[in-house]
This record gives C-alpha cells, structure tokens and sequence, in this order.
C-alpha cells in the first residue's frame, strides 16, 4: 500500500469571534482524491472552518497548507488559483449575468490568471471556453436554462450552477458547503451522482452536509464538529458506530 | 480576432449615420448649430466613458469632472507649448488625464460604494481648489488659462509655421470652426463608441460586468478585482480627459469651473437617464440634458412674461415668478426634478422605457415561443 497523500492540512486552527471560539484546536487531513465529509449541528463552526480555508476568515492562530503552500495570509483569488474552488451555503452567483455567462467567467479566470487586459477580443470569439461551459450545464442538467438570468433561478438551480462555475475550473480541491440544500429530492440524486462522478475522475472534495443519505453516500472520512471542536473522524461505519456521535448530533434519529 | 457580430455592426452603423446626419435631422428641433452639436458629442464622449466604470463595474463616481477639466488643461497648454494642431493636444490630454486618474482611482479604488465616492468627490474638490490656488502658475487661476500671440509653440516654431492674428487651434493647417470642428468632434464620439462596443463585448468587459453583480464572486473565483477596476477607471478617466480637450479645441480657454462638482454630478445624470450599462443609453442622456440645457437656460422672464401673456395681469406674475425658478440659471433645478422622476418611476433610465415599450408590442403579438420557454431577459448592456 502506498502511504496516503495529505493535500489539504489543517492545522491547528483557532478561530474566535470575540468572546466565542467558532474553532478550537481544528486538525483535519484531507488526502488525495478523497471526499472528507464534515458534519454537525448547526453553528458547528462547519461554514467557518471552510471560510479559514479560502481566505475569507484569517485564523487566530494555526494555519492552513495546501499541497505543500501555506494558504493563511494569502487572498482569495490567489487560493482559488491554486486550485481550490467552492459553493457556499447561500449561492455566490453573478445574480443579474446570465447561467451561461455565468460558468463562462470561471472557466476564463482558470485560462486567463488573475488579470488579462484583453479589451479588443470579442467575447463571442471564444467558442472553445463556451463549448466548456455548455458541456458543463449539461452535466448539471441546466443546459435549457443557460440564457435564464441567474438571479431569476429556483433555490436549487442556482445551487447547481454554482456547482458548474466550480466544477468547469477543474479544481484540485472542492469544498461544498451544502450542495444539495434547497434541492428537491430527484435534484439531489442528480447531484450525488454528479459528485460520484467527478470524484471517479480524482477530485478531492470536503463536504458539509445536513442530509445523511448524502454523506454516507459519498463519504470516504466523515469529521464529526460540535461546538468548534472535532468530536470524532473517521470512515463512515466508525463515526456512524461512535457513541459520542450518536449523542452529539445524529440522535439515532438520523442513521 | 472575429469581425463583429452582425446585430453590434447594425448598432455600430446606424449610431454613425445618426451622428454625422445629426447637423440635418436636428434642424427641426431648432439645434443643427455647430458650437451645439459639438457640445452634443463631446459630452456624449465623456458619457460614454464616465458609463465603462459606472455602467459595467458599478462605481459610482462623483469626481470624473477633475479629468474632462485635466484634459482642457493639458489641451491648451500643448497648443500654447507646442502646436496649434489639435492632434497632439488630444494626445497629450488623454495621457496627462490617464496618469491623473492612474493616481486618483489607485488610492480611491481602496474602497467601494459610498466610500468609493467621498473619495472621488474629494480629490475632485482639491483639483478644483487647487487649480485656484497654488497651481495658478498652471491653470492661470479664475482667468482661466488662453492663448495669446507670445505663445512659444516649439513645434509650429520649428517648422517655421506662425500664425497671425489671435491663436486658433487646427487640423493640419485648416481651420476647425464650423461644421468642420463638428465633424472632427463626430469622428472621436464614433471612435470612442467603437472602441467602447469593443470593449463591453470583450472578457475584460464581462469581468467588469461580474465585478458590478459580485465582486465576492469574482475573488473566489480567481480574479484580481483590482487591477481590473483601475483599468476600468483609468480608461473612463482617458475618454474625459478627451472630451476635455475636444471643448479646448473648439474654444481654446480652460477654467476650473469644468472641475467643479456639478459638472461631475452632470455627467452621473446623463448616464443613468439615459440608461447605465447601456451603450446608447448615456448618449442619448448627454443629448438630452445639452439639449434642454441650451433651451431652458436662454429663457428669462420677459420671456416667460410673453408665453403668459394671455392670463390676467396678477396670475400671469404668479406663473412666471414660479416658472423662472426652474429656467435661466434656475435650470439645474428642473434638472434635479427630473432626474428624481427618472430614477424613482424608470431606474433603468430611457433605455428601459424604450425596452418596456418593445416588450408590449412583443407581448400583443402573437406569442412564438413555446411556453415553459425561458424568455431571454434584456441583458444590461446592448
Ligand atoms: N463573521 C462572523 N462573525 C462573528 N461570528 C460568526 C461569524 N461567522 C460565524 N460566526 C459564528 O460562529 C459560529 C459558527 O458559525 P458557522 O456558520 O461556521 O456554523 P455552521 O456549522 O456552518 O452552521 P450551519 O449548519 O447553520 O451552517 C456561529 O455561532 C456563528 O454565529
Ligand atoms: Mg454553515
């Protein structure tokens, strides 16, 4: 057996909101091509930690390495170059651009860098970036929408679009924070599917998720977070078996 | 590089024809006179550019004044330096004003919103006061910087060229008075609104677009919104500090007053009335507001004396000691009233009216798209 590949690296994390500590002592590995699924109630310190992860949030102390580059003190944009792209729990969109457009600027921030001056092509001129993002609302099954203004999508959709505007970047890394939330159970289905797709390709992914069908049906690593500290990890049958889980958040009710 | 689409040339060709047909079809509103229709496109420009940073990134700002008065400045002070050709004045404006915006939306681009625009208006207020204090050596303070016949002008010096009589700025030579100095000021306006057509339809100018619906968007999505906002700011400084310079040529005399805040909020006004994000949208709002500018601000009140003569003596005064507020100097009133009707009953400005009408003729017709079709929605910038 070869020994597993650690690309993200939390380590150590704090993170305090004044007098609230959101995360106490965060380690967390995520290794290559797995999908880590980080569960627990709500005001866990789930949306945070992914927040520490991208830059959003600085940490108090600890700090964050992707694949041997520490992330903490960098800027978003430069993170999301390295390859880490996400879905947050309430969709970031270009609400007033349309679905098409909207896959279509990812996939030129993943071509083009940070900042190109290109002012004289023409947009229409870039059959093959749009062709990419055709092909990718088709993988969401959002292709008959693709003139639709974003803003004017269901709950659902926007969520799954916004999983297309990370997916057509190709990212090394795939933090979803929620992705299914909104959607109705058949979109749901699609969506898993989609993820086990994509995860057959090697995209490693880290997870939030409420709908335990979701996490155990995608779920190699499950952490367990309750009050901003990891209570319990491990595969899915461990953390489904662990008692402190049980009582901490998946009531029985769940499993 | 692909040629244009066919709908952005059928825009591009028949702007051009209405702006060089401008000095015929105008004639029945009264305003086919070149030093109007110069105006027209000039302001037209400075709309145009001011609509790159406000229309397709979102910042508001209230300081584009400073660049249109930087480039009369660099104009005039080029045909007093170096030649009475405009093209090397127009030269130097749009890259004297460029740094200066360079300078100005750096530091001013550190925020957004609000904050964005106290910044502009500030810097703006300092060129202004500026220009009438400690930089008098430059701008010849409330005078006003001119020419005269001791101008050095190196270059017309060195090919021996010398005028006579009061200095008058030239196109290789002849003379931009009249309808000629239009046609010049129609070209750079067809220019500039290619050049603008270019760049919304270009990635840059979707980024642009992305920037104004989600900037946070934009960050985790791999973009350095910043060096993209300062282009947009520096290019829309460039094309004021081209219109600055285009009004030096028609009358080569530079004050401060085109710094002052009004005239920054002048411009703010002719975009969003005539549509912000839209290309057409901010010339048709610079039109309007010279146009009525010119009507409203010859009226006095022997005139309005005459238009009620009809009223009993005692109602006739009534009515004209009301309307005068609004007309002569009290224009900026009806402008201010009209601009509140504009932005609380059509905020998409002219060019959302305009769509509403299309959208009930198309409604009327018979429908030909399937229902469950999603119906395209106007997109802002067309
Ligand atoms: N920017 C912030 N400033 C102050 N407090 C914050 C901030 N962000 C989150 N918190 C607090 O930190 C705690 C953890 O929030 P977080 O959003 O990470 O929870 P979560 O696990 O994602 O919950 P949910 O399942 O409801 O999404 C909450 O008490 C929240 O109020
Ligand atoms: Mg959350």
């Amino acid at each position: 057996m070869t020994t597993p590949n650690v690309v993200l690296h939390v380590a150590d994390v704090h993170k305090r909101f004044g007098g609230l500590h959101a995360l106490a002592d965060i380690d967390l590995q995520v290794e290559e091509g797995q999908t880590h699924a980080i569960i627990g109630p709500n005001g866990a310190g789930k949306s945070t930690l992914l927040n520490v992860i991208i830059g959003k949030l600085p940490p108090s102390s600890g700090q964050v390495v992707f694949d041997g580059a520490v992330l903490t003190g960098r800027k978003p944009y430069q993170i999301n170059q390295l390859g880490i792209a996400r879905v947050f729990q309430t969709p970031e969109i270009f609400a007033d651009l349309s679905v098409l457009h909207n896959v279509m600027i990812p996939a030129l921030a993943k071509r083009d860098g940070a900042f190109k001056l290109n002012l004289m092509r023409s947009l229409d001129s870039e059959t093959a970036i749009r062709a990419e993002a055709e092909h990718m609302l088709e993988d969401v099954g959002m292709h008959s929408r693709r003139e639709m203004t974003a803003g004017s999508l269901s709950r659902g959709d926007k969520r799954r679009m916004e999983l297309a505007m990370c997916l057509i970047q190709h990212p090394r890394l795939l933090l979803l924070d929620e992705p299914t939330a909104g959607m109705s159970r058949h979109d749901t289905n699609t969506t898993i599917e989609l993820l086990k797709k994509i995860k057959a390709r090697g995209m490693t992914k880290v997870i939030i998720e409420h709908d335990m069908h979701v996490v155990f049906s995608l779920a190699d690593k499950i952490s367990v977070l309750a009050q901003g500290r990891i209570i319990a990890d491990g595969t899915p049958d461990q953390v489904r078996g662990n008692p402190k889980v049980q009582e901490a958040y998946l009531g029985g009710a769940h499993a | 590089m692909r040629a244009m689409s066919r709908n952005d040339l059928l825009l591009f060709l028949g702007f051009s024809a209405a702006v060089l047909l401008m000095p015929i079809w105008m004639q029945p509103f009264g305003a086919a006179y070149p030093d109007l229709l110069q105006r027209f496109m000039i302001f037209a420009i400075f709309a145009v550019g001011f609509n790159i940073l406000f229309g397709l990134t979102g910042y508001l700002s209230f300081g584009h004044a400073a660049f249109f008065g930087v480039g009369s400045y660099a104009a005039v002070w080029s045909f007093k330096l170096l030649s009475l050709d405009a093209i090397p004045a127009l030269v130097f404006a749009i890259v004297v004003s460029g740094v200066f915006a360079l300078l100005i939306g750096y530091v001013s681009l550190r925020r957004s919103g609000i904050y964005f625009s106290i910044l502009t208006l500030a810097f703006a207020q300092m060129s202004y006061n500026l220009a009438y204090s400690v930089l008098t050596p430059i701008t010849n303070g409330e005078t006003g910087l001119q020419l005269t016949l001791s101008d050095a002008r190196h270059l017309d010096a060195a090919i021996g060229q010398s005028s006579v009589g009061q200095p008058v700025p030239t196109l290789l030579g002849q003379s931009l008075g009249g309808f000629a100095g239009f046609y010049f000021c129609a070209g750079f306006l067809i220019l500039a609104f290619f050049l603008a057509q270019r760049i919304t339809g270009s990635p840059f100018g979707m980024m642009l677009k992305g920037i104004k619906s989600n900037q946070t968007r934009m960050n985790y999505t791999g973009f350095n919104t910043k060096p993209y906002t300062l282009a947009a700011f520096v290019i829309s400084g460039m094309y004021a500090g081209l219109a600055g310079a285009l009004l030096a040529v028609t009358d080569p005399l530079a004050g401060a007053e085109r710094m002052q805040w009004t005239a920054s909020g002048e411009v703010v006004l002719m975009t969003i009335l005539g549509g912000a994000g839209t290309l057409v949208g901010p010339v048709i709002g610079a039109w309007l507001i010279k146009y009525f500018e010119n009507i409203f601000s010859a009226i006095n009140d022997s005139v309005l004396h005459r238009f009620f003569g009809f009223l009993p003596d005692g109602v006739a005064d009534g009515f004209v000691a009301v309307t005068s507020k609004f007309v002569g100097e009290g224009w900026f009133l009806t402008l201010g009233l009209v601009f509140v009707l504009i932005v609380v009953f059509l905020p998409g400005g002219i060019m959302e009216g305009v769509r509403r009408i299309a959208g009930l003729f198309n409604r009327s017709r018979p429908s030909t798209t399937a229902p469950g079709k999603p119906v395209r929605q106007p997109q802002p910038a067309e």
